[in-house]
């Protein structure tokens, strides 16, 4: 069957059998691999992508049921400015190490941020709470989504000033 | 790479289309919402419907509101709706308890509440809920709606009153006055099924327990309502006594089976503890709203 997501923006079709899932769509047909592929069971939450402004699990959404939406992956984080705040903020406070989590973990901290500009450290653990770090233990992962609370986008111009904070 | 088997996928524009879709594709159609719960089984081979009818689009199934003395919930209600919404959380904050430790954000985003009743897993929260604020659900067909009790509904694990061309299309739930609720889980982990859980609601009255509900789950497959446990409250007062009474009996009727979450008789010994942990804020939050409703009638 025929379907058309809105990806990063622009519609992106395919043709696809029934049952295939979102985040193959997004990798295989339309190479976007930075949507990162895990455990196949919505437990691991590497494969969130944005639905409409939310975070999903794309390997429990199917592309067929993701037709007429709009999804964001993290190659739609960067803007014509640069780097999104929550990227950097992951820059800024080393906010990966293998990096496998980081597409999904930014993903989410960039719709809690949309909704929620200055959420607490609760708030934040709370919303990465459906996403597996195997590597960092999470502090860095929300100090990086606080960092880029501190900094939203009109103040990215001066990163060279962040930098001593972020020590 | 685990991928569902083959199957067609149809869109339902409206509750209309999806019932004449499920009459005519037949037993092999199934609905799907959040697809939480549906989509991983597909993926495990334990479902293997030859047609999907997604619902996702009936938008006009996505609500809460105080009508004819009931919070009305439409079916396609997202998890994240009941755990956010002020007006759940004033009647029945059971459902925040609950939608707290309900998966995870992402998931939340996705599954629907007429999704977790229909699944009707013996581990799933909301049916105990349900079960404990004495819901009636509104199932529509070809023919007509239905209203069926909660504890008619929920017929054992993964089985419910929902026929083959039929689907859940509201969740109603009496206002109690002076009443509270609430819900108590363990889990192991963030996201996980329960342990087991209990949820409770109490009405009061001249300081005595004049409704009680109480609802168990993950601890047996047949538990929904524990009546002997609802039947030791009534009439008495909300006190310690009265609640070591219900979850004993709560104990005593469950009947859990020791899996890779725990032995029965850690589970059976937490049906009483959680019986009782939900019992006691029930009964705090009952009291609060006597207190609110008093203070507003002196106004008044």
């Amino acid at each position: 069957m025929q379907v058309t997501i809105n990806v990063n923006g622009e519609d992106r079709s395919a043709d696809v059998e029934a049952r295939h899932l979102l985040v193959r769509f997004l990798r295989d047909d339309l190479g976007l691999t930075g949507t990162h592929w895990g455990c196949d069971t919505s437990n691991c939450g590497t494969c969130v992508v944005l639905m409409d402004g939310e975070p999903v699990k794309s390997c429990t959404v199917l592309a067929a049921m993701a037709a007429g939406h709009e999804v964001r992956t993290v190659e739609g984080l960067e803007g014509p400015d640069g780097l999104d705040p929550v990227q950097q903020g992951f820059i800024e406070k080393h906010g990966l190490q293998c990096g496998f989590c980081t597409p999904g973990m930014m993903m989410t901290a960039r719709a809690l941020l949309d909704r929620n500009p200055d959420p607490s450290e609760d708030e934040i653990r709370e919303a990465i709470s459906g996403q597996l770090c195997r590597c960092t233990g999470y502090l860095n992962i929300v100090r990086a989504v606080q960092w880029a609370a501190q900094h939203p986008a009109e103040a990215e111009q001066a990163p060279a000033q962040t930098a001593g904070s972020a020590a | 790479m685990q991928v569902p088997a083959a199957f067609e996928y149809r869109r339902a524009s409206s509750v209309e289309d999806a019932l004449a879709l499920l009459e005519s594709l037949g037993e092999e159609a199934r609905v799907v919402a959040g697809g939480h719960s549906l989509l991983p089984m597909m993926k495990l081979r334990l479902a293997r419907p030859e047609y999907l009818i997604d619902i996702n689009d009936l938008s006009d199934l996505d609500y809460l509101r105080v009508e004819g003395g009931e919070l009305r919930v439409g079916a396609l209600t997202r998890h994240r709706s009941l755990l956010e919404s002020e007006l759940v959380f004033r009647h029945f904050p059971i459902f925040h308890d609950a939608e707290r430790v309900i998966a995870d954000p992402p998931v939340r985003n996705r599954g629907t509440i007429g999704g977790s009743l229909c699944q009707a897993d013996p581990s799933e929260d909301l049916s105990a809920v349900c079960a404990a604020l004495r819901a009636a659900l509104v199932v529509r067909g070809r023919n007509g709606t239905r209203v069926i009790p909660m504890a008619e509904f929920y017929r054992g694990p993964y089985e419910t009153e929902v026929g083959p061309a039929e689907m859940l299309v509201e969740i109603r739930l009496p206002l109690v006055a002076n009443a509270g609720s609430a819900y108590e889980k363990v889990e192991r982990k963030a996201g996980d099924w329960a342990v087991a859980a209990s949820g409770a609601a109490v009405a009061l009255e001249g300081g005595r327990i004049t409704q009680a509900g109480i609802a168990l789950a993950a601890l047996g497959a047949a538990t929904v309502n524990s009546v002997r446990a609802e039947q030791a409250l009534l009439g008495r007062e909300p006190t310690e006594e009265a609640f070591a009474a219900a979850g004993r009996s709560a104990a005593e009727d469950c009947d859990p089976v020791t899996d890779g979450r725990g032995s029965a008789e850690y589970k059976r010994h937490l049906a009483d503890e959680l019986t009782r942990r939900a019992l006691r804020r029930a009964a705090d939050r009952a009291a609060v709203a006597a207190l609110a409703a008093g203070a507003a009638g002196e106004d008044g």
